[in-house]
């Protein structure tokens, strides 16, 4: 009956199921495959929580979550959950509504898509004592109410663990609250400029109407000043940004494009009043509310992608937990991390993220610094030695004596070295910058001539003449050429898995010489797996998969972290040797697991690495009394698309390079098997942000992929930056584009695409300045007509967006020979 | 057409209604989410509010 689910993926997760192991759940009367128990467990809360329409709504896989092996939830989980319901760490994000209802904003990871909403709303509100809970879609975030002396919020933590979701608790800082703020302004003007446009518009076509039939003067006079009054607003509220901007510019003597549509939009305006106020000339308050309403489209997209990301602030504070535990005088006090100071004793338990810098004054554990050196591997340390805030306790209690809070730690000394990089980040070229400024000083300069010229040979009509040309020259086309094209593309990628939050990174991509990948996490998962098991007594696998786990369960370690998902039973007098293995009783048997050397010597017997069934990967050893049991394989796995993604990388005339911090032979290894030629191993982040400098000094457009803290300063320094989905939140931050698909061959995708963006950013400029090269002369000689320059205007503005449209569909990817 | 001249007034106080309308609403938060609500109204849980002669017999199905 195994063979039934060989080689499928599991029905939750869709990860493969390992091979010889079997776990199943039923599924609306269906057997399903599922790779571990926590899958299993997960799969069947949903299923018995009557919820399961999930699967059937869902798009794409559920994520795991690792720590879950059962239906109970692992003890230091709920340990970290009880933490919440302590009142002075409620105090920084919950809020007391009435006696004993209480409501908090809680961050979901492992949302993937809408039914994922559904299920988590549906589940909570099941729970007894929870009165409200809505799911954000866009930005992971639920709104929990509940019933403080019904349910306690670790329990409704825990309910959101049992479904397979993970929540921390969100409380947003100064710039965040800041963010959301401008948000909802930018919002707000945009809304005022579209029903002003509307209504302005409907004003304009009695007018263009009167102005071809005839139009008694009382309704004329009446209509103008009905749209002064709707365009008055729009100006004075929704426009607002762009005068602030131009100033500002004018101010440090740049001529951005800003300068330019303030001049045009604020002239037509004051023109438009004018000839209102003196029933004279002619008004454009059509164009002024429509310019602004489209402008204001593309700015508001662009601000809504830089957000996505959560920029900034919290990032920090997401690796350095909440709370500490102080001792003082014997006592153990649970307090915020905020409130420690230099010289405190703080104890540090397994599986905890250590809140600040100290030095060990007693117990000795290891240490997981993956956050700060992207070695997943943990290091032993003892009494003497230091360790760095943002770093994991893996193994076993340790007292700490503070010696650095807050900006003083490593961790922020890493931040300073971000900051450093970006400031010597190459600028990228911007064509539509570069443009513009070229545009708008010849604009002001044709303008000038022509009013001088005007005035000497006819001073009434200077200043109508002067005005259609700055109307028709307005830069409608040319400022929409580009944002509408990028906000395309944009848009285009987020799709597909890509999102960008640097405006430069399409047109810095497409210009791209080099492509270098971190190895850990970026071209391979990052973390150990198993991969392998191979039997050596008459035991069937799941039997000694659940052993190797009963003993691997209370380590943190990354090895036993491999097995974690398997437990099924508990193992009594475990012992650990540091750096060799585990040994452990299960129903009165003794068992060891590790090194082979280690574990042979329990059943009398001499066994080295060289009996492991190959010398590929790392293999450990299960033994019982009387003989070896079996082989585990484990092994960090290169993404299942990386090999092909670099041939195509290649084919694009990309130079592929690889950067490590790792030293090991995994990195040949990984070399070899993807073919990448240059490999610089064994980097310090400084010495890669070195390598990327001389690179970049040679020349080269270099596109940095990564994903640890280590890779922050060099992606920082990176012409273009982009990094994985499971990143670090301060990696996500600092990189210009998260790839949230863990599919990286959209790094394709979004190369060729870019190259499409660029070629009709191309188009869209030549157009518009076709256009004005033919408009301005007539204008200024006084040929055109406002209603033509109405005209004109609209329709190559609506040519260039139509234009930008055409990226909203991938480029084909032709397949490698 | 001096109708006009009542019509218009109303109507731009019609559009002050509707900024306003618009303001609660952005301030009031009914577009933080603007993907959810779009999928949610597909998800039929409702099988219990449908009676059971009017269920789909799934036995009759035509598949093959």
């Amino acid at each position: 009956m195994n063979s039934k689910f060989e080689g499928q993926a599991c029905f939750h997760c869709g990860l493969d199921v390992p091979k010889g192991t079997l776990f199943i759940a039923d599924i609306n009367g269906t057997a399903q495959p599922m790779c571990c128990p926590g899958c299993k467990a997960v799969a069947e809360t949903i299923v018995s929580s009557g919820l399961e329409h999930y699967y059937k709504y869902r798009q794409g896989d559920s994520v795991a979550i690792p720590e879950l092996s059962g239906t109970d939830l692992p003890t230091n989980v709920q340990d970290e959950l009880q933490l919440y319901d302590n009142n002075t760490i409620q105090k920084a994000f919950v809020i007391s509504l009435q006696d004993d209802l209480k409501e908090a904003t809680l961050v979901i990871e492992g949302i993937t898509c809408a039914a994922c909403v559904w299920l988590l709303e549906h589940h909570l509100v099941k729970q007894s004592g929870v009165e409200q809970a809505s799911v954000n879609l866009t930005n992971h975030r639920a709104r929990i109410r509940w019933h403080d002396d019904t349910i306690q919020l670790s329990q409704i933590m825990a309910a959101i663990y049992h479904v397979g979701y993970k929540g921390h608790p969100y409380h947003p800082d100064k710039e965040e609250q800041l963010l959301e703020l401008e948000k909802k302004r930018a919002f707000r003007r945009l809304g005022v400029a579209g029903l002003g446009m509307m209504q302005v518009m409907m004003m304009s076509i009695a007018l263009y109407a009167g102005a071809l039939q005839g139009i008694e003067d009382k309704f004329e006079t009446f209509i103008r000043w009905t749209s002064l009054i709707i365009a008055t607003p729009v100006l004075l509220y929704s426009a607002r940004p762009f005068f602030i901007a131009a100033i500002r510019d004018i101010k440090s003597r740049y001529l951005s494009m800003d300068v330019p549509v303030s001049i045009a939009v604020g002239g037509a305006y004051l023109a438009s009043a004018w000839a209102t106020i003196t029933q004279s000339g002619e008004v454009y308050f059509d164009s002024v509310t429509m310019f602004t309403f489209f402008l204001l489209i593309g700015r508001y997209l662009e601000m809504q992608a830089r957000h996505r990301t959560g920029r900034a602030g919290n990032a920090l504070l997401n690796l350095i937990p909440a709370s500490a535990i102080r001792i003082r005088e014997g006592n153990e006090t649970l307090i915020p991390a905020t409130e420690l100071n230099i010289d405190d004793i703080i104890l540090v338990k397994p599986g905890h993220t250590i809140p600040a810098d100290g030095i060990i004054i007693e117990g000795y554990s290891s240490i997981d610094e993956s956050a700060l050196t992207g070695e997943y591997l943990p290091i032993n340390k003892t009494i003497g030695d230091s360790v760095a805030s943002g770093t994991i306790n893996v193994e076993s209690p340790v007292q700490l004596k503070v010696t650095d809070v807050g900006a003083d730690t490593k961790l922020s000394a890493i931040v300073r070295l971000l900051e450093r990089a970006q400031e010597e980040k190459p600028a990228v070229a911007k064509i539509a910058d570069k443009v513009a400024s070229y545009f708008v000083a010849s604009v002001l300069l044709t303008a000038a001539i022509v009013s001088l010229f005007w005035w000497s040979i006819d001073p009434q009509n200077a200043f109508w003449i002067t005005l259609s040309v700055l109307v028709v020259t307005c830069p409608c086309a040319l400022s929409l050429a580009t944002p509408t094209a990028l906000t395309a593309a944009t848009g285009t990628l987020r799709q597909h898995g890509l999102l960008i939050t640097r405006g430069h990174v399409l047109e810095s991509l497409a210009t791209a010489t080099h492509i270098i990948f971190d190895k850990t996490g970026t071209l391979t998962e990052g973390n150990l797996s198993l991969k392998s098991t191979q039997l050596c007594s008459d035991l069937d696998t799941q039997t000694v998969l659940g052993i190797a786990a009963a003993l691997e369960a209370h380590s943190e370690h990354p090895i036993a972290k491999a097995f974690h998902k398997y437990q099924t039973q508990t193992a009594k007098a475990l012992n650990v040797e540091l750096g060799q293995g585990l040994e452990g009783t299960i129903e009165g048997v003794s068992y060891r697991i590790g090194k082979p050397e280690y574990s042979s010597a329990l059943c009398q017997q001499q066994l080295t690495y060289k009996d492991a069934p190959d010398l590929d990967g790392q293999w450990l050893l299960l033994c019982g009394t009387q003989s070896p049991l079996a082989w585990f394989c484990l092994n960090d796995q290169i993404r299942k698309d990386t090999p092909r993604t670099l041939a195509i990388l290649r084919r694009l005339g990309l130079n592929v390079q690889m950067l490590t911090g790792d030293n090991s032979g995994a990195v040949k290894e990984v070399a070899n098997a993807l073919n990448i030629k240059d490999v610089i191993s064994n980097t310090s982040p400084q010495e890669k942000l070195a390598y990327i400098q001389k690179l970049q000094s040679q020349g080269a457009k270099v596109v940095m992929v990564g994903d640890g803290i280590n890779d922050i300063p060099v992606l920082a320094g990176a012409q273009t930056s982009i990094a994985m989905g499971s990143a670090t939140d301060l990696a996500k931050t600092n990189a210009d584009a998260i790839l949230i698909s863990s599919d990286i061959g959209r790094l394709v995708d979004a190369i060729l695409l870019s190259r499409k963006t660029q070629s009709i950013i191309r188009q869209n400029l030549s157009w518009a300045l076709l256009y004005n090269l033919i408009a301005l002369p007539l204008a200024a000689m006084g040929f055109i007509a406002p209603y033509m320059a109405a005209i004109g205007m609209s329709v190559s503005s609506l040519i260039v967006v139509g234009n930008a449209l055409r990226l909203t569909k991938l480029v084909r990817r032709n397949p490698v020979k | 057409m001096e109708i006009i001249f009542i019509l218009i007034p109303i109507a731009i106080i019609l559009l002050g209604f509707a900024v306003w309308a618009f303001f609660w609403s952005v301030n009031s938060g009914q577009y933080d989410d603007l993907d959810s609500p779009a999928h949610s109204i597909l998800f039929d849980d409702d099988d219990h509010l449908i009676p059971d002669e009017a269920k789909q017999s799934k036995a009759h199905s035509p598949r093959d």
